[in-house]
């Protein structure tokens, strides 16, 4: 084993003299297989950049949710241009109701009341996002609570003054553990703060998640109670009134098979009791599948260059081999007079084009390491070089080696000793 | 390996380095054949020096490429050190010349990137040598020859005398049975023909067998045999 593996060693050396006695064109001879493997891996960096991406989404908005979201119907959207118009629309108190009544398969449903009020506590003041909410909620976008308690039934049913805040707002309110207890003064009304739950970090771009880090939580019956459903909004010296009973419903589905059926349940029962478009339901699932769909696309075009690129690649090797056997017709002659077998021929001209393969893989890997940097520096996608897709490369670069270098070597092998010899 | 001399070939006398029975080499152009060799029976004994001379096309190089193994009959028997080698395969063949024989051309075909040293260890390389033990026979062959200051160089840094010695020390270096040269001093001038003829002398005289083509019947007069071809046949023997 031991002396077959140094002569390999020589083998090699010897390939990679001969290679570099041709510099610029054993150079331009990988060049084909250096964006080929650059290729590959940058696509493989991409897709599994994407699918982190996926996997986290699913973890932020729950692949088992769905998500009905109060929205302005178009035509309505022309009156605001008058003055103390009244537009009424979103989903109602009783849409939560026969929801839950008549779609069977839910496991929660979270409805959800958005109002824009400033916040204070102590001297500190902020404007806060308050959730008027359910217990449900905090099962369903489950933040680990920091502190104190999250909003239970009793506060519900005795639609208690408490309100539950997230890690930035408390610390924006310098809310520590010591404030649980305090009162926090929204608008005019006074809350308990009774806890704080962790948030999700501000994101750009990506899809919205359920909380958000200005969140004060409160009871849903309380919200209602002190806020009523009548909102306005001065912009531009015109006032906008809105009345909007909910701004969200979530509900969580009792399996992921389940969340499509159930979408379309809820789409129908809405449209039952809508009789305006005032309303959007979303399928964060929808969105991932999408999202996979959307990846595989660009994985197959990746794909197909990377393809392209290591036939074309292995072509211009096998091209240049072809030529260096012709070259070195002479030497081959002088080898095989000598003594040396058409394997051991096949061997030092095969063994010399997986060395310009894998040289041009090794480039390629350069080249694969800087494109996905490349890409998430410019186009801010998430990138991840798997070890994998390394080894892979190397792999591919040897078989483009072996398999385009091999009728080049059978070539050399061929030649007759004589001819060879005899060749100019 | 075949090769090897069996209880049967030692009791007998010491078997010819080479030996042709009615051997013929024949080449098929289109329907017209051409008989190289027409039927050739001659014996080349061990520690002989052999000069094959006649006209061009007269099958000189083709009666070498057959005693080289790199050609194989199309007719007779070919012994070589007492083995029937006529009908072996390209591995079989390609085995002898590794082991049995050494080559020595008139275009010297040293390979052009290796360096003296390593174009002299070639052989052994093919033979599984170990890199030290290989290195250090080329060295003790490019100094037989003269050439220990040149080990590092390239052919093309060296004269045409030059790389012919190197040739030989190549052609030297698995110990072969019998060398064999195609017109060894073709493409050297005079006083460098004296030279490389000299040098063969010292190793026929050493005890190599050596079988060389040669148009110039001053080279030949140094073998001490002579053998004249003509259409393929044997004209004459002298010697
Ligand atoms: N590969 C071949 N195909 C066909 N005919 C061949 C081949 N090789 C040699 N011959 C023919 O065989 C004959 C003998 O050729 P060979 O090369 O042995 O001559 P030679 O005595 O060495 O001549 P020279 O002195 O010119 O080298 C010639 O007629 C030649 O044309
Ligand atoms: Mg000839």
């Amino acid at each position: 084993m031991l002396p077959s593996l140094s002569r390999l060693f020589r083998d090699i050396q010897l390939g990679i003299k001969n290679l570099l006695l041709h510099k610029l064109r054993s150079l331009l001879t990988m060049l084909g297989l250096v964006f080929g493997v650059g290729s590959v891996i940058a696509m493989l960096a991409v897709g599994e950049g994407a699918s982190r991406e996926a996997l986290e989404q699913i973890r932020r908005l729950g692949s088992r949710n769905i998500i009905i979201s109060a929205q302005k119907p178009s035509d309505e959207q022309t009156a605001t241009n008058v003055r103390s118009f009244l537009s009424i629309y979103g989903l109602l108190y009783s849409d939560v109701t026969r929801l839950a009544e008549t779609i069977p398969t839910l496991e929660r449903i979270v409805p959800v009341k958005v109002i824009q009020k400033e916040g204070r506590l102590g001297k500190r003041a902020m404007d806060l996002r308050v959730v008027g909410t359910n217990a449900d909620w905090f099962e369903l976008v489950s933040r680990p609570l920091i502190a104190g308690r999250v909003i239970n039934q009793s506060d519900q049913a005795g639609r208690k003054n408490v309100a539950v805040l997230t890690e930035y707002g408390a610390r924006r309110l310098m809310a520590t553990e010591a404030v649980i207890g305090e009162t926090l003064r929204i608008g005019s009304n006074y809350y308990e703060v009774i806890g704080i739950v962790q948030n999700e970090s501000a994101q750009e771009g990506a899809i919205q998640t359920p909380d958000q880090q200005t969140d004060a939580y409160i009871p849903l019956a309380v919200a209602r109670e002190h806020f009523g459903d009548v909102f306005t909004q001065r912009k531009s010296g015109s006032q906008i009134r809105e009345r909007v009973e909910l701004h969200q419903i979530i509900v969580e589905v009792e399996s992921t098979e389940l969340v499509e059926l159930t979408a379309a349940a809820i789409e129908r029962q809405m449209q039952l009791y809508h009789s305006k478009k005032d309303y959007v339901v979303s399928v964060p699932l929808a969105l991932l599948k999408q999202a996979e769909a959307t990846k595989r696309i660009f994985n197959t075009v990746l794909g197909a260059i990377a393809g392209i690129s290591l036939l074309v690649g292995g072509i211009g090797i096998m091209n240049i081999m072809l030529a260096s056997v012709t070259e070195r017709t002479r030497e081959i002659g002088i080898r095989r007079a000598i003594g040396a077998k058409q394997r051991q021929i096949i061997a030092q001209f095969l063994i010399e084009t997986v060395v310009l393969s894998v040289s041009g893989g090794v480039l390629g890997i350069g080249l694969g390491l800087l494109i996905p940097w490349l890409i998430s520096k410019i186009a801010g996608m998430p990138t991840v070089v798997s070890a994998h897709s390394l080894i892979l490369s190397l792999g591919i670069s040897v078989s483009v080696g072996v398999i385009f270098g091999i009728y080049p070597a059978m070539r050399a092998a061929k030649l007759d000793p004589i001819d060879a010899l005899r060749h100019e | 390996m075949a090769m090897l001399p069996t209880e049967q070939t030692k009791a007998a006398a010491t078997p010819a380095a080479a030996r042709f029975e009615n051997i013929r080499r024949t080449y098929i152009m289109g329907t017209q054949q051409v008989h190289a060799l027409d039927g050739v029976s001659v014996s080349f004994e061990k520690g002989e020096f052999w000069a094959i001379m006649g006209p061009s096309g007269s099958g000189k190089s083709t009666m070498l490429n057959v005693l080289g193994c790199l050609d194989r009959p199309t007719g007779g028997k070919y012994y070589l050190d007492g083995q029937d080698v006529s009908a072996l395969d390209d591995d079989e063949l390609s085995d002898i010349r590794l082991k049995y024989l050494g080559f020595i051309f008139q275009s010297f075909n040293l390979i052009p990137q290796l360096s003296v040293e390593e174009n002299i260890a070639l052989p052994l390389y093919y033979l599984g040598w170990k890199e030290e033990d290989s290195a250090k026979r080329a060295r003790e062959l490019a100094a037989m020859v003269g050439l220990e200051t040149r080990l590092r160089h390239r052919p093309n840094e060296l004269s045409g005398g030059q790389q012919q010695r190197v040739a030989i020390a190549r052609a030297l270096a698995n110990d072969p049975v019998f060398m064999l040269a195609d017109e060894p001093t073709g493409n050297l001038d005079s006083g460098t023909s004296e030279e490389i003829i000299s040098l063969l002398k010292r190793l026929n005289r050493a005890g190599k067998t050596i079988i060389m083509v040669t148009h110039e019947p001053e080279i030949a007069q140094n073998a001490g045999k002579r053998l004249y071809m003509r259409d393929g046949l044997i004209a004459g023997i002298e010697g």
